[in-house]
């Protein structure tokens, strides 16, 4: 009984090798696969070539003339005088921090409430034209938020708090801090949508209030992305340059207070490369900057990266 | 004397009578342009299990969710015609979320709020305003035996509810909708993603709840209806097409042929 199998292969070795051709959708699938590979694998490329390019510019000052306590605590960043030049950029990391911390207390609140707002209130039309706004925002370029601290924001700052210069910490972390929040409010609305409408539902069912619901419910399931969405803000702040040099004062201090002006790590890079000879200290030393620069950027981003991916492994 | 009286005298038109739950009248819904139940009236007695069968897309959901204003956050659902929810019309209800505090809702597909068993259970009562551990313990207790549930999550309280069965799920969503302490309690097809036993189990649960709710089901599964509703309800492609005693339907006694070749199995 068991030998007559009713399932047995009845086809000719020729029927099986038509049936086994490698037909067009066979190919596509091959050629797609490898230019997708190319595509994925250039990423990888390109951020390996741009740090091996930084680092190589850099590496003679790391070895050579940079003292690392020198250049991670002292704030003086003196690299065109003649006698002595001095490579402290204590001062500079500071007031990118200042900037960035500054930018960060001031976008995140408004951002998390636009995000809210737009997720979890607005109906209809109100959201899709805020939509729009706001990518609108985060399209603007950045020398034109440079140009609105320097033109609005630095005689409103003279004028409301009756200090000699506005061009100061506090003009540059509310210009970075408007920059970061359109992006902070987009990547943080993403978040909320992502969180599943039963939820909602079920919660609304119960008789919770749209507030309670977005308390309790909406905002601990997100939690993940909106770190990432405040991540992503914190590092676009701190590789922003145009915007920082223009509303800074770009001026070597470490800040006590708001009013003081700073100079920003990238602003550095950017006003002083081109006055640089190509090879000189100063020029190694402008590119050690960016490897500081590159390291903080990749540290944010990967945790950033972590943080969201720690959702999908729940 | 005063009291009797008023009972006896005959309602007016269109006034609800005191001994009914829910009384729709004339309840038209729709999506957009797009009707989805026409003219329906019926009422809901208190204490009662109101089945409501009926095949796929005939409005049986929208039902429910005009029942605890639930259009309000569903975009282009609209009704017409009157709800009385306890003699009260739903449309001059003021505050929606205390009206549905008294009515629990349970999903066909339950929904665990990302929240450890314990969180689910003790939400509503949270949301109300209870915050004491020791009385949050009991209530949390309380509801989950009512549900049947506590035997088999007693030592996993702070366990993610969403690591249950899809039975004990179901189950864990019907004690979050006790512990609203609800009047009425609304079910939508509770039992299409929960094996046979348990949906025994749920509906031993429910009718013990009778003695303390109103309880409307909504069922595919006509013989659920059978087994458990005093009255039955059948919609067909967004019409209602007639409401009568379930043991009375189930044995023929049918004004539409529509309901009885449903009954049969003939069609849906």
């Amino acid at each position: 009984m068991l030998t007559k199998l009713p399932f047995r292969r009845s086809t000719t070795g020729d029927q099986h090798r038509a049936h086994d051709a490698l037909d067009w959708a066979w190919l596509t699938d091959k050629a797609v696969g490898v230019l997708v590979f190319v595509g994925g694998i250039s990423a990888i490329i390109f951020i390996l070539s741009v740090f091996t390019f930084i680092t190589r510019q850099g590496i003679g000052f790391i070895t050579d003339t940079m003292e690392v306590g020198e250049f991670l605590t002292s704030p003086a960043w003196r690299p065109t005088s003649d006698e002595n030049p001095t490579y402290g950029a204590f001062a500079l990391i500071v007031g990118t921090a200042s900037v960035t911390g500054l930018a960060v207390l001031l976008a995140v609140p408004f951002s998390l409430g636009a995000a809210i707002f737009i997720a979890e209130f607005a109906k209809g039309r109100v959201r899709e034209t805020l939509k729009i706004l706001i990518e609108f925002l985060a399209a603007i370029p950045s020398v034109v938020w440079g140009f609105i601290g320097l033109s609005i924001m630095n005689p409103l700052i003279i004028e409301l708090f009756d200090v000699p210069v506005g061009l100061n910490l506090l003009n540059a972390g509310i210009i970075l801090g408007l920059m970061s929040a359109p992006i902070m409010t987009s990547i943080a609305e993403d978040a909320l949508k992502a969180v599943p409408d039963s939820y909602r539902e079920a919660a609304e069912a119960m008789g919770a209030t749209r507030w309670q619901i977005t308390w309790k419910v909406v905002l601990p399931a997100g939690r993940k992305g909106l770190l990432a969405a405040i991540l992503l803000g914190v590092g676009r702040g701190f590789g922003e340059t145009m915007a920082v040099l223009m509303a800074s004062g770009h001026s070597i201090n470490i800040p006590d207070s708001p009013f003081d002006s700073v100079r920003a790590l990238t602003a550095s890079i950017a006003a002083e490369l081109g006055e640089t000879a190509v090879g000189s200290d100063h020029y190694q030393a402008l590119f050690t900057l960016g490897i500081l620069l590159f390291i903080v950027t990749f540290v944010i981003n990967l945790t950033a990266d972590l943080v969201v991916n720690g959702i999908k492994k729940r | 004397m005063v009291a009797l009286s008023r009972q006896a005298a005959p309602t007016p038109t269109g006034a609800p009578a005191a001994e009914n739950k829910l009384e729709v009248r004339d309840l038209t819904i729709t999506y957009g342009k797009t009707p989805a139940l026409s003219n329906v009236n019926l009422e809901v007695r208190a204490n009662e299990i109101f089945g409501i069968i009926g095949p796929a897309n005939s409005g049986k959901t929208s039902f429910l969710r005009v029942l605890n204003r639930m259009d309000t956050f569903t975009t282009g659902m609209k009704f017409s015609g009157t709800v009385y929810y306890e003699g009260k019309n739903l449309r001059s209800w003021r505050n929606l979320y205390a009206l549905r505090r008294k009515i629990g809702v349970v999903f066909p597909l339950p929904v665990g709020l990302p929240l450890s068993v314990y969180d689910n259970v003790a939400m509503a009562p949270r949301l109300y305003g209870t915050q004491k551990k020791s009385e949050l313990d009991e209530l949390v207790e309380r509801h989950l035996r009512r549900a049947a549930l506590w035997d088999e999550v007693k030592d996993r309280l702070h366990a993610l509810g969403s690591l249950l069965s899809g039975g004990q799920q179901q189950r864990l969503t019907i004690a979050r909708a006790l512990s609203q302490e609800p009047d009425l309690l609304l079910l939508d097809e509770f039992s299409i993603a929960v094996d046979p036993v348990t949906t025994m189990k749920i509906e031993d649960v429910l009718k013990e709840l009778r003695q303390e709710m109103t309880i409307v089901l909504v069922t595919n599964l006509t013989q659920q209806a059978r087994r458990l509703a005093d009255r039955t309800a059948f919609f067909l492609s967004g019409q209602w097409v007639e409401v009568g005693d379930t043991e009375a339907l189930f044995t023929g006694n049918v004004k539409d042929e529509r309901t009885r070749s449903y009954l049969e199995g003939r069609f849906g």
